[in-house]
């Protein structure tokens, strides 16, 4: 049987005996965002895991003040902070296997660095030097997306590639609250569900598409439920939340593996700083808002549950936010050191073989180099 | 002394035949679109894919064309060749973000890391009598996005070689159908079809002194009915198919010009800010000492597309084409 031959047959039955076809209870999303931290069912959670999120976070924390200070020194041409959303990015990438694929949008660095990319590869589109720092192939990482949702169709093309290849291997895209609004979102859903591509897709729920916010994005009940329209599960999870985060995502990642189709997951978080340095958000949010959302942040809530449980004493936190400043401190070091460009790379990956049009452009810019440098060293 | 199978073929079989044979070859292709799997294609191009390769190889998508090429980015992100049906000319516009932001760009924004080898089959053009959004000529907004190969085939012969060509690429190639040639017929030997050389070389179909009508796709048929009929008025045009817009043969385009001293650029797309424009700009740049009259464009008018009833007066026809080549006469003796 071949992959295509696996969905189930289906044909609309004439009238009047028309039925719809899938019960649509099991795919629909809980009325609650599933959390774990801050219940009875955290005393469950692994203690190795909750170190590890809690490390992963604090350093994640970490990379995103640092970035952010890099943007008001000029090295960084923006930074869209991921404040406040670290556990919906750690977590998720903490579920995937090494073999497995990830596709970030243009706020999900640290998603990527959680699967172990350099901190300063990661932010090679963000300081301008190149688009993409990283060989996508090495990492399973696809490029940073800066068009909103136009990733996701690609993660249901590769995971469905693998499949047919017979690799079990499970795609991971992830997209903003505005980014549902867009077409792609609703053509890779629907491909995913079709073709029953081991995806899953998480919707980072932060609130607000730069300044508009959920309300006037979508009148869905939840972003989850648009999963059912498609036949595939919505699940609904808290994202501040690196446990339930992490839970939530294992399970989707393995019934993806194991055949079972696409899930969508909605992660309800906040995006605790601006849209990125050159939004202002006090324009479009109260203060009382961000306030309320600190008490719920997504470090507070594991180190509580850590220490609740004995598990972080004040030499194990130094040790954890030691790491992190070790961290900090490299990527500001590397980062303030000038990248070397060479301007000859604008020709080289146009095509795989240059045409005799970028061959002549190529000789011109060649020209003007020459031309610079010698009167460069005339100068001299 | 062996006998060989020439037969009548259309353009329609000979590029269904590239597809089948490069399903054959090389295990990473994959055929996918809109009704290319049971229906064998609206042209019936992809007819018997699915049934000889199975529907993983030859796929019925859902009808998303953002989400049939951009599935296809990811498959080729994992190795393979998808080779995407758009269907109909104005039916690929969905999927122009897809093509523009990601498929044009991923090599370059990789640095050669991620090549994106897909063939996007765009049948278009006008001339069959379509209704609105049916016959639209698009290549200019292809031409103008680097990264891309823009191809279109004029023969039986050259659309089997320029599949082949395209599919084997390690670079997207936006292969242009002229769906008003789908039925035209010539010799063909499906055992032994034609391969081309590399994507990018143009070729004289008819040698001649007086003046170049430099021309692709659809086009060329009407250009070299235009020769014929001006062998009545004393010239002697000469053809140049281009075959490929992206990349562009200057070589073989100026070495015509410069031979004939004169040029017409015929296509059927508009012509302000069409292909026509570039190449007009591109002839004198290259030539402007061996012209004697200025280059001269014969394009579809600056329209959207006409209503099938009138598109008639819309295309370039033999008439339009000698009026132009006798501009070129007057602005030379005066």
């Amino acid at each position: 049987m071949t992959v295509m031959e696996q969905r189930g047959a289906y044909r609309p039955a004439p009238p009047p005996a028309w039925q719809l076809r899938t019960d649509p209870e099991p795919l629909l999303p809980d009325a609650a965002p599933f959390r774990v931290l801050g219940t009875e069912a955290a005393a469950e959670a692994d203690a190795q895991l909750l170190l590890r999120l809690h490390a992963e976070l604090v350093r994640g924390r970490r990379y995103n003040t640092q970035a952010t200070a890099l943007t008001k020194q000029g090295r960084l041409a923006v930074y869209p902070s991921s404040t406040g959303q670290e556990a919906c990015e750690i977590a998720a990438a903490l579920a995937l296997e090494e073999r497995d694929w990830l596709f970030p949008s243009y706020r999900d660095t640290l998603a990527a660095v959680a699967r172990g990319l350099d901190p300063v590869r990661a932010l090679t589109l963000l300081r301008g030097d190149w688009h993409t720092g990283y060989d996508p192939r090495e990492h399973r990482i696809a490029p940073l997306c800066t068009p909103l949702a136009t990733q996701l169709p690609h993660a249901v093309g590769l995971a469905h590639a693998a499949r047919l290849k017979g690799d079990d291997v499970v795609a991971l895209a992830m997209v903003g609250d505005g980014g549902t609004s867009e077409g792609d979102f609703h053509e890779a859903l629907n491909f995913a569900a079709v073709w029953r591509a081991p995806v899953v897709f998480l919707v980072q729920n932060n609130g607000f598409a730069i300044s508009v916010p959920l309300d006037k994005q979508t009148a869905a009940p939840s972003l989850a439920h648009k999963a059912v329209g498609y036949g595939m599960p919505g699940r609904l999870v808290d994202g501040n939340d690196a446990v339930a985060v992490h839970q939530v995502l294992s399970e989707a990642v393995r019934h993806a593996r194991e055949g079972g189709g696409p899930t969508l997951v909605e992660a309800v978080t906040y995006r605790m700083e601006a849209h990125t340095n050159a939004d202002d958000a006090t324009r479009y949010r109260e203060d009382d808002e961000v306030a309320a959302w600190r008490d719920h942040d997504p470090v507070l809530l594991v180190e509580r549950e850590l220490t609740a449980r004995g598990l972080l004493d004040e030499d194990r936190a130094a040790t954890v936010r030691e790491n992190a400043e070790a961290m900090a401190a490299d990527l500001r070091e590397r980062m303030n050191q000038d990248p070397e460009l060479d301007p000859m790379d604008l020709f080289t990956h146009v095509y795989a073989e240059q045409t005799s049009q970028l061959r002549e452009q190529a000789a011109q810019l060649r020209a003007e180099l020459e031309a610079e440098n010698e009167s460069d060293g005339a100068a001299r | 002394m062996t006998t060989v199978a020439v037969k009548p073929a259309t353009m329609g079989q000979a590029l269904g035949r590239a597809l089948r044979d490069a399903l054959a070859d090389d295990p990473t292709v994959h055929v996918m679109g809109e009704d290319v799997g049971t229906l064998g294609g609206v042209f019936r191009v992809t007819d018997g894919l699915a049934e000889e390769f199975g529907d993983d190889r030859c796929t019925d998508t859902p009808l998303a064309e953002a989400g049939i090429l951009g599935t296809a980015v990811g498959m080729a992100m994992y190795g393979l060749r998808p080779v995407v049906e758009m269907q109909f000319d104005a039916f690929a516009y969905p999927a122009f973000e897809q093509l523009i932001s990601h498929v044009a760009r991923m090599r370059n924004r990789t640095r050669g890391a991620m090549p994106m080898p897909i063939t996007i089959r765009v049948p278009y053009g006008g001339g069959i009598g379509g209704v609105e959004h049916h016959s639209d000529s698009s290549e200019a907004y292809y031409m103008a996005t680097p990264g891309l190969h823009v191809v279109t085939p004029a023969t039986v012969a050259d659309a089997y070689g320029l599949l082949r060509a395209s599919i084997a690429s390690d670079d997207p190639v936006v292969f242009l159908e002229p769906k008003r040639l789908y039925w035209s017929k010539a010799e063909w030997n499906p055992d032994t079809p034609e391969t081309v050389e590399p994507l990018g070389k143009a070729v004289v179909r008819r040698t001649g002194r007086s003046a170049s009508l430099i021309t692709y796709g659809p086009s060329v048929p009407v250009c070299l009915e235009a020769a014929e009929a001006a062998r009545a008025e004393g010239w002697d045009l000469e053809v140049v198919d281009l075959r490929s817009l992206v990349p562009f043969d200057d070589e073989t385009v100026a070495a015509s010009v410069r031979r004939t001293g004169r040029a017409v650029v015929v296509h059927e797309a508009t012509g302000f800010g069409g292909p026509g424009a570039e190449i007009a700009a591109r002839i004198t740049e290259r030539c402007f000492h061996h012209l004697e009259a200025p280059v001269l464009r014969v394009a579809g008018f600056d329209i959207p597309y006409p209503p099938p009833m009138l598109e008639r007066h819309h295309l370039p026809g033999v008439d339009r084409i000698l009026d132009a080549v006798a501009r070129l006469q007057w602005e030379a003796e005066n």
